[in-house]
């Protein structure tokens, strides 16, 4: 049989349809797909596809398995490294991970490998019977402070040890940025829902609408009886651009407009919370969080959406699925722009003027690359004289976010670095004693698989400390 | 779920509740605030715990009926049960240092200034408290406010009870007659507290203002409650909800805090209206 030089395609709502809805855009593979998909792989012995996956899925092991249409014996592989498989196959930036190694992509298309984890997790979840034994307990109580991708993988490895683990979320709803940030038409709420669910199946406690540092401390949580203390409150601080304009009606945060549309249902169509639809819309910035943004505020019924990114192409950041994704659905990128005001409305004749403060535009410049950086990346530098002003009525900045400092704030002895970032050890040991962390809270805004992997690493170190 | 133990209409648009939550209780600080939601497809709002009994493991709530999510938690009662209830959120009110001080406080806002004025008066401060309201109709806690202050003066925009005019009025005069105090502290509407700013600043008095822009986590994510201040000629951006919900009155940029504050205004009249539509057809 001759090598099938590209990935199978996973079909998709068409751009037209899908620019108006929140169901889900990409719609996974059926078996006869997977299993022809599955049969592209080499079974290569050195397998560089698992050492280039930050948790060490073993690939070629599960997709043997998809071969011989176990797809059961598919999902035992992957999840005794994985525990969210449904979701990293939906969002792991695969083109820089498992499948930048895999040997089929130096001649040809790599081995769909996150299209097949999803499969076999879709599957699982459509057909397993959602049974879970819960384990013998063993005595030991653990706190897990938040509930996105590091906590929940944290929680739910302890508890499959025997552990009483309770998890404190901030928010109303536990999964992080699985529910608040990344939109439904990438990851439905379900999925994570169920995820959550299967947790407390295995005994887990999830409190939400704690949060730690006000509702109770680390120091409390000892003081309960909590032995050990994991601490995966990722990086939700938005960071802004400092420039004139961004306190003007209509200028959001990304985390702002995402969580108004995902966590507060403003994507209903009789929805509670408020949000600024229609229009025209400007998000600046280039990764996930940008298209994720971009995307959202087509599908809320804006007439024109425009990236504003500040390099080209070849460095946006996001996952490429998405930007190609975001290109089909018709989001203007303007590549090589950076902003340098937002302008407003003011009418001085009439300061009660309805339209007084709110965003008209934004004033940008254009951008040329200069020399590489230290990192090897070229850095961008504003060309003299080419400003231009984009007519826009909504701007989102979605330029990244840094960790909270309300754990910090509120634990003596916690050491942070420069960015804010909890500094731990090779087991994700903090500098208190028992205080473990691991996510977005030590690496800064990374990915749901690193998360993963670091709420992993803390569980086992936890586990040797605890019982040594 | 989190029960609803009493409920007490002050005024035709006030209610005061108490809500069983003991960790909040537990923890909760005079200046600190809550954010609710009344159900699953509610809207998170804040409010300021106007008070707690560490016993009962409730939290007390005042809150004004302005909108869709105080008019339906409005028609809660005791018994009830709401969705959600997180705090204590936001930074307690500094007392350190502060032997006198003046309270001014602005229809509602006199409910979030009123544990600030029992707190002051707890520690053995001289509290001076001036609390307006736009009439008789919609004067609350006086009583309260007596209780906790050595001095209290009512206001009425219309006169039409107590004293005539609005709160700046016998401000002014207390500071012209030479009365000097460690802080004013004042809660109530942007534009008032903007002109109790103005009126101290001729006198080098210090102020304290209660900012509550519009709010969604309150932990500091989504900054959508972000306000300017500015300090030594540059602007600097806080969120209130981390940062605050106090400020520096003489910091505190009040004009574009007014403007961010009208930006859902169509939004909210049509989801109140709705909501009380919708009440109109059960009632
Ligand atoms: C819009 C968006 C799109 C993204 N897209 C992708 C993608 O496609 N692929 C990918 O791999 N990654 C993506 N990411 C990044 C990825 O989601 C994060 O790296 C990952 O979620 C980090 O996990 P975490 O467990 O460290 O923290 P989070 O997911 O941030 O969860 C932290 C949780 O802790 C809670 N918390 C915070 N402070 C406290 C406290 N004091 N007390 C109690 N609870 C607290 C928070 O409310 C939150 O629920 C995206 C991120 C965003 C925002
Ligand atoms: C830190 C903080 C503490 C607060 N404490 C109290 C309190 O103790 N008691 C109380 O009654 N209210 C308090 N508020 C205001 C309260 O949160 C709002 O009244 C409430 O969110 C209105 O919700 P709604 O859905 O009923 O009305 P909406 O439909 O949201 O709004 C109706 C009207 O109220 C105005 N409004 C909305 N939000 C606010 C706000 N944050 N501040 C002022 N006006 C607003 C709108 O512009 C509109 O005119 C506080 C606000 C903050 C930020
Ligand atoms: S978890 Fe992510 S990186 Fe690892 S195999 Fe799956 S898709 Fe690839
Ligand atoms: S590198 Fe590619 S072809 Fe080789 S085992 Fe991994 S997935 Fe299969
Ligand atoms: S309410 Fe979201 S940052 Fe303050």
């Amino acid at each position: 049989m001759p090598i099938d030089p590209k990935k199978h395609e996973m079909p998709t709502q068409s751009p037209e349809v899908r620019a108006h809805n929140f169901s889900e855009v990409a719609l996974g593979y059926s078996e006869e797909t997977a299993v022809l998909e599955a049969n592209r792989c080499l079974n290569c012995r050195n397998m560089p596809c698992v050492c280039a996956c930050p948790v060490n899925i073993r690939i070629p092991e599960f997709i043997n398995r998809i071969k011989a249409r176990d797809f059961d014996g598919a999902y035992d592989v992957i999840s005794m490294t994985s525990s969210l498989p449904a979701v990293c196959g939906r969002v792991c930036p695969q083109e820089t991970q498992c499948e930048s190694r895999c040997t089929m992509g130096i001649k040809f298309e790599p081995v769909a490998i996150g299209r097949l984890e999803r499969f076999v997790a879709d599957r699982h979840n459509a057909f397993g019977t959602g049974e879970v034994s819960r384990p013998e307990p063993n005595g030991h109580r653990v706190a897990i402070v938040g509930s996105g991708p590091s906590g929940l993988t944290c929680a739910g490895d302890l508890a499959k040890k025997g552990y009483a683990v309770t998890v404190y979320e901030a928010l109303h709803t536990a999964g992080g940025v699985l529910v608040y940030g990344i939109p439904e038409f990438r990851l439905p709420k379900k999925i994570v829902a169920q995820e959550v669910e299967t947790l407390k199946k295995l005994g887990v406690d999830i409190e939400t609408n704690v949060v730690i540092g006000k509702t109770l401390t680390v120091d409390e949580l000892f003081e309960m009886g909590f032995e050990a203390v994991f601490i995966g409150s990722g990086a939700g601080l938005p960071n802004f651009m400092n420039i004139p304009g961004e306190s003007l009606n209509g200028v959001y945060s990304a985390n702002e407009f995402l969580t108004r549309s995902n966590l507060m249902k403003a994507y209903l169509d009789n929805p509670v919370t408020p949000i600024m639809k229609g229009g025209r819309v400007a998000v600046v910035g280039g990764g996930n969080v940008a298209m994720d943004a971009a995307r959202t505020a087509l599908r809320l019924g804006a007439e024109h959406v425009y990236i504003v990114y500040r390099r080209s192409m070849e460095e946006l950041p996001a996952r490429r699925e998405e930007v190609e994704h975001a290109m089909e659905e018709g989001i203007d990128f303007r590549l090589l722009n950076n902003p340098v005001e937002i302008l407003g409305y003011n009418n001085p004749d009439d300061p009660r003027d309805p339209k007084n403060g709110f965003v008209t535009g934004m004033r940008c410049v254009r951008m040329e690359l200069g020399e590489p950086d230290a990192r090897g990346r070229r850095r961008p530098v504003p060309i003299d004289g080419s400003e231009f002003t984009l007519p826009v009525d909504t701007v989102i900045m979605a330029i990244g976010t840094s960790p909270n400092p309300l754990i910090k704030d509120t634990t003596k002895g916690l050491e942070v670095n420069s960015h804010g970032g909890l500094i731990v050890n090779e087991d994700g040991l903090t500098s208190r004693e028992n205080v473990w962390a691991g996510g977005d809270a030590v690496t800064g805004a990374a990915t749901v698989i690193s998360a993963m992997g670091a709420g992993k690493t803390a569980a086992q170190a936890i586990d040797n400390a605890l019982r040594g | 779920m989190y029960r609803i133990e009493t409920k007490r209409v002050l005024n035709p648009s006030v209610v005061e509740m108490e809500i069983n939550a003991p960790l909040v209780a537990r923890k909760a600080r005079p200046g600190q605030f809550i954010i609710l939601r009344v159900d699953e497809e509610g809207e998170r709002i804040p409010l300021t715990v106007a008070g707690t009994d560490k016993e009962k493991g409730a939290v007390k709530i005042i809150f004004q009926i302005v909108g869709a999510t105080t008019e339906k938690l409005g028609r809660l009662n005791a018994g009830d049960s709401i969705r959600d209830f997180v705090g204590p959120l936001g930074v307690p009110t500094h007392t350190d240092g502060i032997k006198k001080v003046c309270i001014v406080g602005g229809g509602v806002g006199c409910a979030i200034a009123m544990p600030v004025a029992q707190e002051f008066h707890r520690l053995g401060a001289e509290v001076t408290s001036v609390i307006g309201f736009r009439n008789k109709e919609l004067v609350i806690l006086e009583d309260e406010f007596r209780a906790c202050s050595d001095r209290l003066i009512v206001m009425t925009d219309d006169g039409s009870y107590a004293r005539h005019g609005n709160v700046t009025v016998p401000l002014k005069e207390m500071l012209e007659a030479g009365e000097r105090f460690d802080m004013i502290i004042t809660i109530g509407p942007l534009i008032m507290m903007k002109f109790v700013t103005l009126t101290a600043k001729p006198f080098g008095v210090p102020v304290t203002v209660s900012m509550n822009p519009i709010m969604i986590d309150g932990t500091g994510m989504c900054g959508g409650c972000r306000l300017s201040l500015v300090r030594d000629g540059k602007r600097v951006t806080k969120f209130a909800c981390v940062d605050g919900p106090d400020f520096n009155g003489y910091e505190v940029d009040f004009d574009e805090a007014i403007s961010r504050g009208r930006m859902y205004f169509d939004f909210e009249r049509r989801a109140h209206e709705e909501v009380c539509n919708l009440f109109k057809g059960v009632n």
